[in-house]
């Protein structure tokens, strides 16, 4: 060892120490990602991403709860009124501003997924003071077309990708 | 105040051992010589309690992972079968969910003891951290357990609490996703649920070790707040003096336990939770256990999803702060007026959250619960700052065995 190696210019060794230990850090890294990407939903989970039904029995008012990636999706028979209440509804008044006509294909199926957007809880049918649906959990309050209106939840219930088959087949997913 | 062993064993077998791992000087230390404060009361025996209870929920666990079957299709007749057919296996389940109760029970005691007489000042204020944590890691370890059964409330509760991770923006959903092997919560959430409700009580107990460490290095507070001067005047051996008063404490306990187990073994639970878990309806009133209502009431209070949930976590995280909140000099609220006339309102104030937690969501409920929560939170951020400097306290004594044998005999605890 010489004195001059503490005035020296960054060489080899330096070069070397930091190479170690960048790829030291991507090995680490490495490793890491299979123990954390197991969690995530396996291939038999992602395998039933869609579901097909026959609606037509669901006659008018009434609501059919089914089930699609695990959790419910609301698939409901508007009546007249209910059409009406949720088209009569001023934007300025909503939380998570949508008209009806966005959410809906055919104006007398509602299709929206049954979690409340706040923490989850599935909310219940012809509840409420809009007889949408009222969450027991925490009190979110959301109108005919899905839409939320009162409580803690911050966003309408989701609209699913579906798909009409034939006038009485509905695919989810 | 340990400082480092003068214990030499009495045989020969025992010095050889002693000179090359020296646990038997550390177990003297810290158990028999360890000196302990002459005028502690009953509050003092809530840690051996709590330990006690540590110890029964890993045995009962052990004994129920035995016969327990984790997925979503068996998980809620494994416990109907461990409750019928399994030897004994009715009291080793109330054993472990009365426990949890108890448990926490004890751990509010704890808490409570230490913030009336000022446990979390200088020199303890990491000694009440570790604490913290360990009263977090508790609730997280009965959250995962109280999903196992599969039971209706069981899905309800899985599915609000990993809910809010979806507060945090952006990337909050794919969280969840990731939480629950899916895309709602299901047989690969109760699987990995129980994975981590068996690792969490060994975590636990790593941090009781550190607890305890934290503890015998500063040694116990005691109900007038006065540190230990003389150790030969104002303390006392741990062994016998809070050896049997601590056994005799966890013994009237134990009667607690006994009672809640054969006389009122589901006074506690949720008749809900006798259903099975159905992913497409939730029960008509989801509430958690009674130990998790305060927080749950202050999570209800707030309007906004994100703000619900920092206001949630910010509940238990203020803990923390409270060495560095309460800065006022006296420790023991027995000469502190105002700071105990306030800490007793803080108590009705948390245990009327915990009511409101359990009642029906509604418009005068959620103005009651806020006006809680803002009690909750003042205590911590208003009452504790300002009492730190404006606050009359009364003269304190000398030390401890003044306290104890000042001729005017203190009043009672
Ligand atoms: C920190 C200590 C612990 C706490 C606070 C705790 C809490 C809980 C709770 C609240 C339940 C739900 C009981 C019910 O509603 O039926 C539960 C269930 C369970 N726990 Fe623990 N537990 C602890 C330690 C352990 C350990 C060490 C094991 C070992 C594997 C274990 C295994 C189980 C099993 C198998 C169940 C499902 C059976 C049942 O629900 O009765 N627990 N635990
Ligand atoms: S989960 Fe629906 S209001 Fe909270």
């Amino acid at each position: 060892m010489t004195a001059a190696t503490t005035t020296q210019a960054p060489n080899r060794r330096d070069f070397l120490y930091l190479a170690t230990g960048a790829v030291g850090a991507v090995g680490v890294a490495a490793v890491a990602w299979p123990f954390i990407d197991q969690m995530n939903p396996d291939a038999s989970t992602l395998a039933m991403a869609s579901t097909e039904v026959d609606i037509a029995a669901v006659p008018e008012g009434q609501i059919l709860t089914i089930k699609w990636r695990g959790g419910p999706v609301f698939v409901r028979h508007r009546t007249k009124k209910e059409i009406e209440d949720a088209q009569n509804v001023e934007l300025s008044e909503l939380r998570d501003p949508q008209t009806d006509a966005s959410r809906v294909q055919k104006p007398e199926w509602l299709i929206v997924v049954g979690i409340c957007t706040h923490l989850g809880c599935v909310p219940i049918g012809h509840e409420g003071k809009y007889e949408g649906w009222f969450c027991p959990c925490h009190g979110s309050v959301y109108d005919t077309s899905g839409r939320i209106r009162q409580g803690p939840a911050p966003l309408n219930l989701a609209v699913p990708e579906y798909k009409f088959l034939t006038d009485t087949r509905l695919k989810i997913g | 105040m340990s400082g480092p062993s003068t214990f030499v064993p009495k045989s020969a077998i025992g010095r050889w051992f002693e000179s090359r791992l020296p646990i038997m000087g550390l177990v003297h230390s810290s158990f028999i010589a360890f000196p302990v404060p002459r005028n502690l009361n009953y509050m003092w025996t809530f840690g051996a309690i709590l330990a006690f209870m540590l110890i029964a929920q890993i045995i009962t666990g052990v004994v129920l992972a035995m016969h327990y079957v984790p997925s979503a299709t068996t998980a809620f007749q494994s416990i109907s079968h461990i409750m019928r057919d399994v030897n004994y296996g009715w009291l080793m389940r109330y054993m472990h969910t009365n426990g949890a109760s108890l448990f926490f029970l004890a751990c509010y005691i704890h808490i409570f003891r230490g913030l009336y007489y000022g446990s979390f000042k200088p020199p303890r204020e990491l000694l009440w951290i570790i604490g913290v944590i360990i009263y977090f890691l508790m609730a997280a370890t009965a959250f995962l357990g109280y999903v196992l059964p599969w039971g209706a409330m069981s899905f309800a509760g899985a599915t609000v609490i990993t809910n809010l991770v979806t507060a945090i923006p952006f990337v909050g959903t794919g969280i969840a996703h990731w939480l629950w092997g899916g895309f709602a919560v299901g047989g690969p959430t109760v699987n990995r649920f129980f994975s981590l409700h068996y690792l969490l009580p060994f975590i636990i107990a790593a941090f009781v070790g550190l607890h305890v460490w934290a503890l015998h290095v500063t040694g116990q507070n005691n109900p007038d707040g006065v540190e230990v001067q003389n150790v030969d005047r104002d303390t006392v051996p741990f062994t016998p003096y809070a050896t049997m008063k601590d056994i005799f404490a966890v013994s009237v306990w134990l009667i607690l336990y006994a009672w809640l187990i054969f006389f009122i073994p589901n006074y506690l639970l949720d008749a809900d939770n006798y259903n099975i878990a159905n992913p497409l309806v939730t029960p008509a009133h989801v509430v958690p256990e009674w130990y998790l209502l305060p927080f749950y009431a202050i999570l209800r209070a707030i309007p906004n999803k994100l703000m619900g949930v920092v206001a949630l976590f910010a509940s238990i995280a203020i803990l923390a702060f409270v060495p560095w909140l309460d800065r006022n000099p006296v420790k023991s609220a027995k000469y502190r007026p105002a700071f105990r006339f306030f800490f007793w309102v803080f108590v009705v104030i948390c245990v009327l959250l915990g009511w409101i937690g359990s009642q029906e969501p509604g418009d005068a409920m959620t103005l009651v619960a806020r006006i809680l929560t803002v009690g909750y939170f003042g205590f911590f951020l208003v009452i504790m700052p300002i009492l730190s400097f404006a606050e009359k306290t009364r003269p304190i004594p000398a030390s401890i065995a003044d306290a104890v044998l000042a001729k005017k005999p203190v009043p009672a605890e």
